[in-house]
């Protein structure tokens, strides 16, 4: 240790041990002759405030008319802002002070957006567990009332798979190659033009593309309302989602990889098959994950286009009108009866987990397919 | 093995800026030749035009005649790939490939190229390490991602995969800028093996390492900024170093430029 680390036994802080020269030096600026060491709250500092602002509104809540969860919490929240900061300001001077606050405030700020998340779920799942039992996912709602106990959403379930399912295969392939023509190969004013179609198609409600599979395949070319129509009107608005994340993730992959397969003699399509798209895979599976859970709460244009059914049916092109989760919530959740609304937000929780299980399985699958350990 | 290459009256463009100007040398088949230069003198670019890589970037092209064995490589109905596939290129950076094993970096270009037998691929795996002096270090663990070897090691990777695909001529773009001494110094011995094989050329920054390395040095310059590059002489690197034949090479060479 230097000379100017000698420990000043007049400062409370010199006795705890202080890690790395930094740390617990003192609080007083003439502890460091260099002037490399500045004062600092010690490292039981910020665990004491916190507990000792936990008693504090502990104390206030008891003693005073306050109350409440959320009244507790934003008191405890102020306070901790509040004392920290003029601590440090008073201990630290004021770019430690700054850093204390800013520090602070990111927590609670993610915590505050962490707040809406786990509050849905836990409102969905304390509702929806009455009826998440065997029938719910093994009958439909053929032959039962609004009144009648029981029944399922096995036809919503179906429904939503397979729209879904056929969406993401009509949409995946064609929005990668629309990703990989703007970024590999599109120039000048095609590769625009299509840019800037994907992005008015980005912000087209989702009604609309509901309208749209209505009045052309439907009515126009009289195919009626089926589980297909549906997913034509899911794939208008997964095309864009996917694109667009597509097109970013392939931007991400260095062009010194493209070049360095070009160098070898690879052909261009082939270095994009087998360098460009395995690099951006990740990303783009994500892309696709996100495009997925958007379009598998969509109401409105499945209305339009399934129309909706209370039995099963299997088949997703002649089977006629099909049901689909959200628009099974949409309607139970319209009866005014208790056990209607039951079934409405069980569907609602399998909506959440199928959507949680979806982006599980993709993770897992992405993490497999690029090595690494 | 190692073609002959020779540049006659090579212009090559950038869209309209031209970056390099009527450059004329021959490349003598099994040697080592190093070009050297200011930055933007075109060294780079002329390094990339000879194996049709210039093309790649948006806007560019190429002026002129580059012959590879009598045989013209912007002649018409010549194929980009097949001349990459006979001029192999080590870049500036190492960039293996991120979603790829060591062995898979090794024979990406021969699996790209439909080499499906796993026997010949294990075969130009070891072959190829062992060229690339890296065989030691990583026949153990070829199966671990190429990315996770030290930069050096990760320059020899790309150098063998470069090899693997048995070109005529090996082009390097500045190899150990990247690198440290030790890492230099192995790619700089890997050069000496190789050239018994292959035509090097390659471009650096460092005059120590063109002196070391190669048997003849061309020297590029450009008069301004936004002036094309044009190449000012080309000669025995003995030569070059101790009686150039131009006095904007002996300012260079001893530091006396701009």
């Amino acid at each position: 240790m230097s000379a100017g680390s000698v420990r000043d036994p007049a400062t409370p802080a010199a006795g705890t041990p202080s890690p790395a020269g930094t740390g617990a030096a003192g609080t007083s600026p003439a502890s460091s002759t260099s002037g490399l060491r500045t004062p600092s709250l010690p490292p039981w500092g910020v665990p004491a405030v916190v507990a000792g602002i936990a008693v504090l509104t502990g104390l206030l809540v008891l003693a005073t008319p306050l109350g409440g969860r959320t009244a507790t919490v934003v008191v405890f929240a102020l306070l901790l802002v509040v004392v920290q900061t003029a601590l440090s300001l008073a201990v630290e001077g004021r770019r430690r002070a700054t850093d204390r606050l800013v520090t602070t405030s990111v927590v609670l700020a993610f915590l505050l957006a962490l707040l809406p998340l786990f509050s849905v779920l836990e409102y969905t799942a304390t509702r929806g567990i009455h009826r998440f039992d065997v029938d719910f996912f093994y009958r439909s709602q053929r032959s039962i009332g609004a009144r009648d106990p029981g029944g399922g959403a096995y036809h919503a379930l179906l429904g939503t798979v397979e729209q879904v399912g056929i969406a993401t295969l009509i949409a995946v392939p064609f929005g990668l190659l629309v990703a990989v023509y703007v970024v590999e190969y599109g120039r000048g004013r095609l590769a625009a033009t299509i840019r800037f179609f994907v992005d008015v198609m980005t912000g087209i409600p989702s009604i609309v593309a509901g309208l749209f599979v209505l009045s052309f395949w439907i009515l126009g070319l009289r195919m009626g309302f089926s589980g297909f129509a549906a997913a034509l009107a899911l794939t208008v608005l997964m095309l864009p989602i996917i694109v667009r994340s597509a097109e970013e993730m392939l931007r991400l992959v260095p062009s010194s990889l493209r070049e360095a397969s070009l160098a070898l003699g690879v052909p261009r399509w082939k270095t994009i098959l087998r360098i460009v798209l395995p690099t951006a895979l990740p990303g783009i599976v994500t892309g696709v994950m996100l495009a997925v859970s958007r379009v598998m709460g969509e109401t409105a244009p499945v209305l339009l286009t399934a129309f909706g059914a209370a039995s099963i049916v299997r088949d997703p092109f002649r089977g006629g009108p099909q049901s689909s989760l959200p628009l099974f919530i949409y309607q139970q959740a319209g009866d005014a009866q208790q056990t209607a609304v039951d079934r409405a937000w069980t569907a609602a929780l399998t909506l959440i987990l199928l959507v949680m299980l979806l982006n599980l399985l993709a993770r897992l699958v992405t993490r497999r397919s690029t090595i690494g350990r | 093995m190692g073609k002959r290459i020779e540049s006659i009256g090579l212009d090559a463009y950038y869209g309209t800026f031209k970056a390099i100007e009527g450059v004329t040398l021959t490349i003598e088949p099994k040697s080592v030749t190093a070009l050297i230069g200011p930055s933007g003198c075109g060294k780079s670019t002329f390094l990339r035009s000879i194996n049709r890589m210039h093309e790649v970037v948006p806007g560019a092209r190429v002026e002129g005649k580059l012959l590879l064995d009598d045989e013209d490589v912007y002649g018409p109905g010549v194929d980009a790939t097949t001349v990459r596939r006979t001029i192999g290129m080590v870049f500036q950076r190492p960039n293996p490939f991120p979603t790829m094993s060591i062995y898979d970096n090794v024979v990406a270009g021969l699996k790209l190229n439909g080499v499906k037998k796993k026997a010949d691929l294990d075969a130009a795996c070891e072959r190829s390490l062992k060229g690339a002096n890296l065989w030691n270090e990583v026949k153990d663990r070829l199966g671990k991602p190429g990315a996770g070897l030290s930069g050096g090691q990760q320059q020899r990777l790309c150098i063998a995969r470069a090899i693997a695909v048995e070109p005529q001529v090996l082009l390097m773009d500045e190899p150990c800028s990247a690198l440290d001494p030790i890492s230099t110094l192995a790619i700089e011995d890997l050069m000496t093996e190789l050239k018994d094989r292959f035509t090097i050329v390659i471009v650096t920054h460092n005059m120590q390492q063109a002196a070391r390395v190669s048997d003849r040095t061309g020297f590029f310059t450009i008069e301004a900024t936004g002036q094309p590059g044009r190449l000012v002489e080309i000669d025995d690197t003995q030569k070059i170093f101790t009686n150039p034949g131009e006095k904007r090479t002996e300012d260079y060479i001893t530091g006396r430029f701009g």
